[in-house]
């Protein structure tokens, strides 16, 4: 007879115990972006939402960023970092393939030891990390778990591209999440379509970037603004309704709902497609910090923590959506 | 179902009315939705996707830039609905 392998349990439920962020010193007006593209700033606004984003300088790296964000969320959550048993970071523009930039953080964090790696889910990497975080409290595989999105897309943006050269943009937003008494991350509605990857992605391979001979552009990130309009409005309000169903929350009940942070004009379509009650708070971070994939989500709550928007106890709905086309949603309880 | 090109008309005013706001007054088939009526492109997405609930009729993406006035458009749905 085969030996037993006995299972371990965690907590019986996770939730997140404290949000920070890190926003990058430099502010970019879209006056600077249109020093490269032939557009203005009433036509980025009217196009995007976005009036400033921030650009990260050569200090503010990846690490940097997230040790940042990171250190401020543990501040907030109350936990101490040696409580820490693993560290997942969610990013596409941390440009070392390896080691994963996780473990100098959870090193730099003084989380020793910690278990850490990185997820590759661009704008939904926040809400996977999530998805993972939780599973793993709940589990027993950690008891406290960071996670961290964080982006320097502008190392990645070609300032040239009329498109996309306003959107993309730099920061790191942290979650510490932990044990709870009752639920307080309601199950994660996630997927992708594989089908769709061409839509939003890396233009070239770094194998092309060095070595065509016809000297190839560093690879910058492209996107197909309508398709994706349309993908990320009316497909992902059905995944929004989703995670509320299999929470058990009705868009009345909601408190707020924090969507990446992908373009106004999506947040706003999105409020429409979903019915959402005037008194449902909806974040538009977006608006001074531009797009930050991975680090939108938490920089947004952060946010509307800070200024009072929502408060400690209030149920949100966040959904992350982007380059795979992967997505992941689910409803937390802020902390 | 069939639609009358003058009821694909006024049900496109109403969505165009509905999403950028212009009088449907002035949603009239000679129109150009960018240049007249301030729809751009994500706001055409927007009025493809509620001509689908309206009409049951699908505008793919590719054949949204073909629509550059409302004739155009109701044309398309009257073709396709």
């Amino acid at each position: 007879m085969s030996a037993q392998i006995k299972p371990r349990t965690g907590s019986a439920y996770a939730r997140v115990l404290g949000f920070g962020g890190y926003r990058p010193a430099r502010v970019v007006t879209n006056e600077e972006i249109c020093q490269n593209i032939d557009s203005s700033d009433e036509w980025i606004q009217a196009r995007s939402g976005i009036v400033t984003r921030r650009w990260a300088n050569n200090e503010e790296t990846v690490q940097a960023m997230s040790v940042a964000a990171a250190g401020k969320a543990l501040a907030n959550s109350g936990v101490r970092v040696d409580q820490i048993g693993a560290v997942i970071v969610s990013t596409v523009s941390h440009l070392y393939q390896t080691p994963a930039i996780a473990t100098a953080i959870a090193e730099e964090l003084g989380a020793k030891g910690a278990a850490a790696f990185d997820i590759s889910a661009a704008c939904a990497g926040f809400c996977y990390g999530v998805g993972l975080a939780d599973g793993m409290v709940r589990t027993g595989s950690a008891e406290h778990v960071i996670v961290i999105g964080v982006e320097r897309l502008s190392d990645l943006t070609d300032p040239h591209d009329r498109s996309t050269a306003f959107l993309f943009a730099d920061g790191a937003g942290a979650a510490v999440i932990g044990p709870s008494d009752e639920p307080g991350v309601g199950p994660v509605i996630w997927g992708s379509d594989g089908a769709q990857a061409g839509l939003i992605s890396q233009e070239e391979s770094w194998h092309q970037a060095f070595h065509s001979d016809g000297g190839a552009d560093w690879p910058h990130l492209r996107m197909e603004g309508n398709p994706v309009f349309r993908w990320a409005v009316w497909e992902m309000a059905r995944v929004a309704e989703q995670a509320l169903a299999a929470a058990g929350v009705t868009a009345a009940e909601l408190d707020a709902f924090i969507p990446h942070q992908a373009n106004m004009r999506i947040t706003d379509a999105m409020v429409k497609a979903l019915k959402l009650p005037a008194n449902v708070r909806v974040a538009r971070d977006i608006a001074q910090q531009g797009n930050t994939s991975a680090a939108s989500i938490p920089l947004a709550i952060e946010r509307m923590l800070e200024t009072g928007e929502v408060k400690s106890g209030e149920t949100a709905l966040i959904i992350g959506f982007g380059a795979g086309l992967a997505y992941a949603a689910q409803v937390i309880r802020l902390p | 179902m069939a639609y009358t090109e003058q009821e694909i008309l006024s049900g496109l005013a109403e969505i165009v009315n509905e999403i950028v706001g212009v009088p449907t007054s002035e949603v009239q088939p000679d129109k150009s939705f960018t240049d007249d009526l301030d729809v751009d492109s994500l706001s055409m997405v927007e009025v493809a996707m509620a001509a689908q609930d309206k009409f049951g009729v699908t505008i793919p993406d590719e054949e949204i830039k073909n629509l550059k006035t409302v004739g155009d458009a109701v044309g398309y749905i009257a073709k396709n609905s």
